[in-house]
């Protein structure tokens, strides 16, 4: 078949480009595991959502104004006078958070068929610097509609800088380029939302599927399929990724696209946890508003980082939250990947940290009172409980035997 | 488990945010967004009793007109009090320095105030003025305690005076309570009041997003689509996939 179009167009490409070999080694010769489940949906839907974020986005700035005193009018004159412009802002607005919501799902697959050990701890990486680069961007993105919030979470979360013993407020300082948030902060983080961080995620995109596509995928049983090959070379277990998961993921991202559109068209605002209420008051420097809440896929962050009394061991203790996770691949020294086959004590664990998360970014959208700061330090131990167990349980951990070849389809 | 989580973040999280809330006891709004007349009557309310000191900057009155099924020409009559054309911005011939200086604030733009405030919020507190000497308005509110802003619907409301009662909670803490009852009847009746008052409301809600009824009508097409390009989609899929043991 392939010998068939070495001449006519495709051939003259291929003498120059290689179009047909990227073909095959990417999509038509990329063996890919045959018993994928719900789980592996959320990568092919994380890099749709990328590709719908920056499509709207593109059509957004054509609109929008980077100014603090056009700002907030620009985005309702996309929302009233800009034909379809309600649309594509909702698209970008609820991407948004779909994007953080396929990311966690994507991630927490990670953690249940330990997809993050040898010789998957780059891809793992990778993953980890585009989540960081997400965060960075959903940040800076949502300082544009310049609202209460917009603002007022700006100048929060860049005031954090500023615990950094010496160097803080100078640091925090040269973020902002002025002395509070301003319209100086406003044109830096709409040139970073829009090309140098958007550029930086493409790229480790790229790396993160070359990086999975030399070692191949993992899968739920934890099995390298790669070990049992038939006659043809191929991996018996194996199955080309199109057409058999282009159709497949075809059918998750329709039902993906069924939830997406439920928020877009009737839940814009998701009860205020997409679209934040004060976000509709034109950001006012010279009034705090009582209760500043960053959005939803920050808050158990923001909780760890209330829940210590000192401000710079806080915020420590935030970044050190999400460093933690880059180490997942060394902390993790069980040998066997899949839950499936791991013991109790490590289902145990994973359950707890995962429920605090969930219970972190509960509080963390709630004002502090005592009691909630209470709890907030109790579910902060437990999810760094998570990485201290991760290296004392290959001590009594019992795991079963896995399998040489896949169990199901 | 896969579905709960799911589930969690869909569904939950809307609940969660009404547990947010503080304060006072606001009463439902319940104002119907289809009701054409409603929000007609809503919006003389509005250009009559409101648009002298806040702006609605972002909206058009030739949108306003062409949404609500009002005439241009009648727009432009009736509704139209600084001139002007009739694609123009509804903001207020008011000076913001005479303003701030008349109430101690810029009276703020009320373009999108039921998105930033919620529909109950606008409709209690419209209705909750009530006499108080001690202010420079001579009256004060309920929900917004101490506001700059004077009574303007009082000579269709009348004016309510405050019946402060002392309860005991279960757990012996004393709670003053201020109830409103009407010492000067208006130009409506109670109950005509709360309808002109939801009636306006209603208003503010079409103003702050005028395009929610197009959203929601197109947002039954595209689902009701996806719904059946999922059973082509999975058909497709199945069919592929039958090679696979």
């Amino acid at each position: 078949m392939a010998e068939k179009w070495k001449t006519g167009l495709l051939g003259w490409i291929d003498a120059r480009f290689p179009l047909s070999s990227m073909w095959n080694d990417h999509l038509a010769e990329y063996y890919a595991p045959k018993n994928f489940n719900f789980w592996y949906y959320f990568g092919s839907l994380a890099l749709m959502v990328l590709v719908m974020q920056i499509i709207t986005g593109i059509w957004l700035t054509m609109n929008y104004k980077p100014d603090a005193t056009l700002a907030f009018n620009s985005v309702e004159y996309i929302m009233r006078d800009v034909n379809w412009g309600w649309l594509i802002r909702y698209m970008h607005s609820t991407g948004a958070s779909f994007f953080f919501i396929t990311v966690y799902l994507h991630m927490l697959r990670g953690l249940l068929y330990g997809s993050y050990k040898k010789p998957r701890e780059l891809i793992w990486i990778f993953g980890m610097i585009i989540y960081v680069c997400l965060m960075a961007e959903a940040f800076m993105g949502y300082l544009l509609p310049w609202g209460q919030m917009s603002y007022w979470g700006a100048q929060v979360i860049i005031s954090l800088f500023g615990a950094i013993p010496g160097i803080g407020d100078a640091l925090a300082l040269w973020i902002r380029g002025d002395y509070v948030v301003s319209d100086v902060t406003l044109n830096r983080f709409f040139a970073f939302h829009v090309i140098a961080v958007p550029i930086v995620l493409l790229a480790l995109v790229v790396m993160h599927i070359l990086a999975l596509h030399e070692v191949g995928s993992n899968n739920p049983d934890g099995v390298e399929i790669k070990k049992v090959k038939g006659p043809d070379g191929h991996p018996l277990d194996g199955i080309p990724f199109h057409p058999y998961y282009t159709v497949k993921d075809i059918v998750g991202v329709i039902v993906f696209l069924i939830f997406f559109c439920i928020v877009v068209f009737f839940m814009p605002e998701m009860g205020g946890y997409f679209l934040e209420h004060n976000n509709f008051v034109p950001a006012d420097p010279l009034k705090t508003p009582t209760h500043i809440a960053p959005l939803w896929y920050f808050t158990p962050f923001y909780a760890i980082l209330r829940a210590v009394p000192d401000k710079f061991l806080g915020v420590v203790a935030m970044g050190a939250a999400i460093v933690l996770l880059f180490f997942l691949p060394w902390l993790d020294r069980s040998p066997v990947k899949s839950i499936r086959y791991r013991g109790l004590s490590y289902k145990v664990a994973l359950a707890v940290f995962i429920i605090s998360f969930l219970v972190l970014g509960y509080l963390g959208g709630e004002p502090a009172t005592p009691v909630l700061t209470n709890f907030a330090r109790v579910f902060s131990i437990l999810y760094f409980g998570f990485f201290g167990v991760l290296l004392i349980l290959p001590m009594f951990e019992k795991t079963k035997q896995v399998p040489d070849r896949v169990t199901s389809k | 488990m896969k579905k709960h989580i799911f589930l969690l973040l869909l569904t939950i999280i809307p609940v969660l945010s009404l547990a947010a809330e503080e304060g006072v006891h606001l009463d439902k709004a319940n104002i119907d967004p289809d009701n054409q007349q409603s929000l007609q009557r809503g919006a003389r309310l509005f250009v009559n009793y409101c648009l002298s000191c806040h702006s609605a900057g972002l909206m058009r009155y030739e949108r306003m007109g062409k949404d609500l099924g009002i005439d241009e020409k009648l727009v432009s009559e009736n509704l139209m009090f600084t001139g002007g054309r009739v694609g123009d911005l509804m903001i207020v011939a008011t000076n913001p320095e005479d303003t701030k200086e008349w109430f101690g604030t810029v009276p703020p733009d009320l373009s999108v105030i039921a998105r930033a405030r919620g529909v109950d919020w606008l409709y209690t507190y419209l209705r909750s003025f009530y006499l108080d000497p001690s202010r420079v308005t001579g009256v004060n509110n309920l929900v917004f305690p101490d506001v700059g802003m004077p009574d303007v619907l009082w000579e269709l409301q009348g004016w309510q005076k405050p019946i402060i009662t002392t309860v005991k909670d279960p757990d012996g803490t004393e709670r003053k309570v201020i109830n409103l009852e009407l010492a000067t009847p208006g130009l409506l009746s109670p109950q005509e009041f709360d309808r002109a008052v939801r009636d306006l409301v209603n208003f503010l809600d079409y103003m702050a997003e005028p395009g929610k009824h197009d959203r929601q009508t197109l947002g039954v097409k595209v689902i009701l689509f996806l719904l059946v390009f999922l059973v082509v989609a999975y058909l497709m899929k199945k069919e592929f996939w039958k090679d696979v043991h």
